[in-house]
């Protein structure tokens, strides 16, 4: 989307990920989604009196690899509280890093080249979880609100971005470029829908070259088309009330995914102090270099230095085609790509049937070994198989599993006899005389209508270029 | 009564039994309890079924620990499973701890008996005991009179010959004051060398548990028990626990020690008179003693009225009515949190509430807060100084002997100076033991107070060996 006349949007995310331990962040229970609730607790993690924290060294080893993987600094730090009263937080105050984050500083490079920096990347506890019955579904009204504190403690990174987003296009593939790395430094499994990763956005607009614009921050977007919808619907209600000759007042808005729209939840006079203050029941936080430098090497590729490597196979390639590459890097497919051109398969067919068919059919993607996937495309590319047979397979293979040959068989894909295919071009070259004739000439469109003439008769299951063979032998 | 270390030695040996040793502790319980109001809950169940145990094991052959057999009372700001834990206060009243503190994990561990749950001033916050939610305790020496606090139950239970040893906790000095008050032993022990796990927060950076006991050599071996790494508590020390009972006989020979000037300073004649025989008594038995001052110790009692307040504000905010204790329903949670702090909380409670809050708030965090974290820093300092001086410093406890009721509950400012010569150790983290040393005003005890350098709980403890020899004479 474009803003109207000179605006600009100015965008800064603040993106809370879960880190993904077997415990939480400050005591030993199990750190897992979906159980029942209120059944991952102790004494620690409810706040019961008398109970302290004890940090979870996993989860400041998934905080360095995440600061690592974002060019940061990762300095010495300490732990604060931040105190203000909500049911499901057991102690009222929650532990989080202020003045001293383990990670500061650093970059995020995005694969249209722009490049976002990062303020801070801090560690802090998640929250219980709260659900108001009755009224609008928010606590004020409801009926009576229910708390599950199995979240409660569980550890997040928070990772603040710069004001440098210009747009909403450019905030999605933000939040989606942190999204592959936060799932390539096995720090989150980036699952947006059940909470694991939540964005707040801060958004302001200005004419292009003024100073900044008072920002507004919208809560808890929980998926990617929402950041986008949220912040584009954002940028033009502060256009409009700026047009109208209104100011904009700095607040929290709340995104209402239903309506599309975004409501004030509080102004920045209703702002909590959260009266931060160091967190006596923890000492400071000073990783040793030896243990910094163990993570370093622990971290596998990021996914833009995969995308290079993986677009370095292809000759030349077009946008297209590193759109292609693009997706097989956020799916993660990289292996079927790698293993089917080693096997000798042409790197584009490989990236587009992998980018194509089998981002289509990712949910069954634990059916397909890289050997079938690879079988498949040499039948392909030997023309064993058609472009559409080829198709078929992948996706019988995606569905239920099992072997490239025996679905072949079983779907009766086998290859046309070349006197069979012979034939029938030769049936086709005297119905049609004229075209025949004009493609004798030179004309090579012509043979776009041979192909797709044999195509009708065998339903398919001839080969492009074996019928362009044999049109050749003939000419 | 007898001390700790000879129930111990008794029941090790078949001389006396478990069961026995509790039956006299319960009686005594029974003898003063409602006079004195020195037991909350008294777990008759469970220290009987604990001292039987005790005694199978002994009748089996099986090892039992050091403290065999010896009924202990505990302040009721520690957690144990399925016991009323209150602070004293109402708003925790009727919740039962799912957990034990780790120091009754280790006292269990170790063969003591676990008798019952002491009274408090309400979330350790007073000097006197009179800020329990359910009643004063009054002092065993004279009823008339307070036993000091917070931690007055415990020294009254001891005291009172109802238990030989009991756990305190000690924030400003609420250990070593009711000591003093109350004739008995008191150890307020290096920060981080006793787990706070269990231990319920009134303010975290200051906190440390502790024991109370007739004997230099009882706290000794209480100490030694309950010290020691606990991977449960981020602040504990690295390290086990030190061996003290071993070092109580070490005497103070070659010891340096100097008298505080600023740790006598404002304390009654009487007090000044047994800091003043005390250090003569060390100077016999062969110590060299110089005196010094350290000006900083001044600034001690309003830095602590920040910090302390301020951690406490954070650590209390928890009780909210939503989870456990108290709930004062209302029509929503806001007003549901507001209704039962104001119902569950006590006065002195509410005021450093709002003390700390105010502290930390914007705009005042710096000229407040920030700045009492400087002076602690400059305390640090000072004692540093000091003790390249001495081994050991000495001065007084408290600056009079147990006064009466309601003498300085109308002027918080008069209470909070009970304990300006205990809290500048809190604030570095260092030890310090109250021992009984000489009598004033009524023929009450008075406390004399050693301090030194974190971790140096050995020294302590032989040098206040060498004092209760110079007024016992055993």
């Amino acid at each position: 989307m474009t803003l109207p006349g000179s605006w600009e949007m100015v965008v800064g995310l603040e993106v809370h990920t879960e880190l993904k331990t077997a415990t939480k962040m400050f005591c030993g229970c199990a750190n897992h989604f979906g159980a029942e609730p209120n059944t991952n607790v102790c004494p620690v993690c409810l706040g019961l009196p008398g109970s302290l924290p004890v940090l979870n060294e996993r989860a400041v080893e998934l905080a360095m690899a995440i600061g690592m993987a974002l060019h940061s600094r990762i300095a010495p730090s300490t732990f604060h509280r931040k105190n203000y009263f909500y049911p499901d937080m057991p102690k009222d105050f929650q532990i989080s890093q202020y003045d001293l984050p383990i990670n500061s500083g650093g970059y995020l490079d995005l694969p249209d080249g722009s490049r976002v920096t990062i303020e801070r990347a801090h560690l802090e506890e998640d929250t219980g979880k709260s659900t108001h019955l009755g009224g609008s579904g928010r606590i004020h009204g409801a009926e009576r609100s229910l708390v599950d504190y199995n979240r409660s403690g569980v550890p997040l990174v928070e990772i603040v971005s710069g004001p440098d987003i210009r747009s909403s296009a450019q905030a999605r593939a933000y939040a989606a470029e942190l999204r592959g790395i936060l799932i390539a430094t096995g720090a989150s499994d980036g699952r947006m829908e059940e909470g694991s990763m939540r964005i707040d956005a801060n958004v302001s607009v200005r004419k292009s070259g003024d100073p900044f614009g008072t920002r507004c921050e919208i809560k808890n977007l929980n998926s990617l088309r929402s950041l986008h919808r949220a912040i584009d619907y954002e940028a033009l209600r502060q256009i409009e009330v700026i047009e109208e000759g209104g100011v904009i007042r700095q607040e929290t808005r709340h995104w209402d995914e239903n309506l599309g729209v975004t409501s004030t939840m509080r102004t920045k006079e209703e702002a909590e102090d959260y009266r931060y203050f160091r967190e006596p029941d923890l000492v400071d936080l000073a990783p040793e270099q030896g243990w910094q430098d163990r993570i370093r090497l622990s971290l596998p590729a990021m996914p833009a230095e995969r995308r290079t490597k993986l677009a370095e196979r292809l000759n030349a390639p077009t946008p297209a085609q590193l759109d292609a590459v693009g997706v097989v890097i956020d799916l993660d497919l990289e292996v079927f790509v790698n293993a089917a051109i080693d096997a000798g398969v042409d790197p584009v067919l490989a990236i587009a049937r992998t980018a194509n068919e089998l981002a289509g059919g990712i949910e069954g993607i634990k059916n397909l070994t890289p050997d079938a996937f690879t079988a498949t495309l040499l039948m392909e590319q030997s023309g064993q198989l058609s472009a559409t047979q080829a198709k078929t397979v992948l996706g019988e293979l995606l569905a239920h599993g099992g072997e490239p040959a025996g679905i072949v068989a079983a779907k009766g894909f086998e290859q046309l006899s070349s006197d069979s295919l012979g034939s029938t071009v030769e049936s086709l070259i005297a119905e049609n005389p004229d075209e025949w004739a004009r493609y004798c000439e030179g004309d090579e469109k012509l043979a776009q209508f041979f192909i797709g003439q044999v195509m009708k008769l065998t339903k398919g299951q001839a080969n492009g270029k074996a019928v362009i063979a044999e049109l050749q032998t003939r000419r | 009564m007898k001390t700790a270390q000879q129930i111990a030695r008794d029941v090790r040996s078949g001389e006396s039994s478990a069961q026995s040793e509790l039956d006299a502790s319960l009686a005594a319980i029974r003898g003063r309890n409602e006079e004195l109001n020195v037991f909350l809950y008294v777990d008759e169940a469970g220290a009987r079924a604990a001292a039987a145990a005790i005694d199978e094991k002994v009748a089996k052959g099986d090892a039992v620990g050091p403290l065999a057999g010896v009924p202990i009372a505990i302040k009721d700001n520690m957690c144990q499973v399925g016991i009323p834990t209150t602070c004293s206060s109402k708003i925790l009243e009727g919740w039962r701890p799912p957990y034990n503190a780790t120091v009754i994990d280790r006292l269990v561990a170790a063969g003591a008996v676990p008798v019952g749950k002491t009274n408090l001033d309400e979330f350790a916050m007073g000097s006197s005991t009179e800020n329990s939610a359910f009643g004063p305790t009054r002092n065993p020496l004279d009823p008339s009179r307070v036993p000091g606090g917070s931690s007055g139950g415990s020294a009254a239970a001891v005291a009172a010959d109802m238990t030989p040893i009991a756990l305190g906790s000690d924030t400003g000095g609420s250990i070593r004051q009711p000591a003093a008050l109350c004739g008995l032993v008191g150890v307020k022990p290096s920060y981080g060398l006793v787990s706070r796990y269990g231990l319920i927060a009134f303010a975290s950076s200051l906190d440390q548990i502790g024991p109370f006991s007739k004997t230099v050599m009882d706290s000794a071996i209480l100490l030694e028990t309950i010290a020691g790494h606990d991977p449960m508590d981020s602040t504990s020390l690295p390290e086990p626990a030190p061996s003290l009972s071993a070092h109580v006989e070490d005497g103070v020979v070659g010891k340096r020690i100097a008298l505080v000037r600023e740790l006598i300073e404002g304390a009654d004649a009487d007090v000044v008179a047994s800091v003043n025989r005390a250090v003569e008594a060390l100077k016999d038995a062969g110590a060299s003693i110089i005196e010094i001052s350290i000006p900083e110790l001044h600034l001690g009692l309003s830095a602590y009225y920040l910090i302390a307040p301020a951690e406490a504000s954070s650590n209390l905010a928890r009780y909210d009515g939503v989870r456990f204790g108290l709930r004062v329903d209302a029509e929503d949670v806001e007003a549901m949190n507001t209704a039962t702090r104001t119902a569950g909380f006590g006065a002195e409670v509410k005021r450093r509430i709002m003390l700390g809050t105010y502290a930390l708030s914007a705009g005042y965090f710096d000229a407040y807060y920030g700045q009492a974290l400087k002076v602690r820093t400059q305390m640090i300092n000072a004692f540093q100084r000091a003790y390249a001086q001495a081994d050991l410093l000495i001065g007084a406890t408290a600056p009079s002997v147990a006064f009466p009721f309601g003498s300085k509950t109308s002027n918080p400012m008069a209470m909070y100076l009970s304990d300006v010569f205990t809290i500048p150790t809190n604030l570095a983290g260092e030890a310090a033991i109250s021992v009984p040393f000489g009598t004033g005003e009524a023929g009450l005890p008075t406390g004399v107070q050693l301090l030194g350098p974190g971790r140096s709980e050995a020294q302590l403890f032989a040098a206040a060996r060498v004092l209760e020899l110079a007024e016992v004479g055993s």
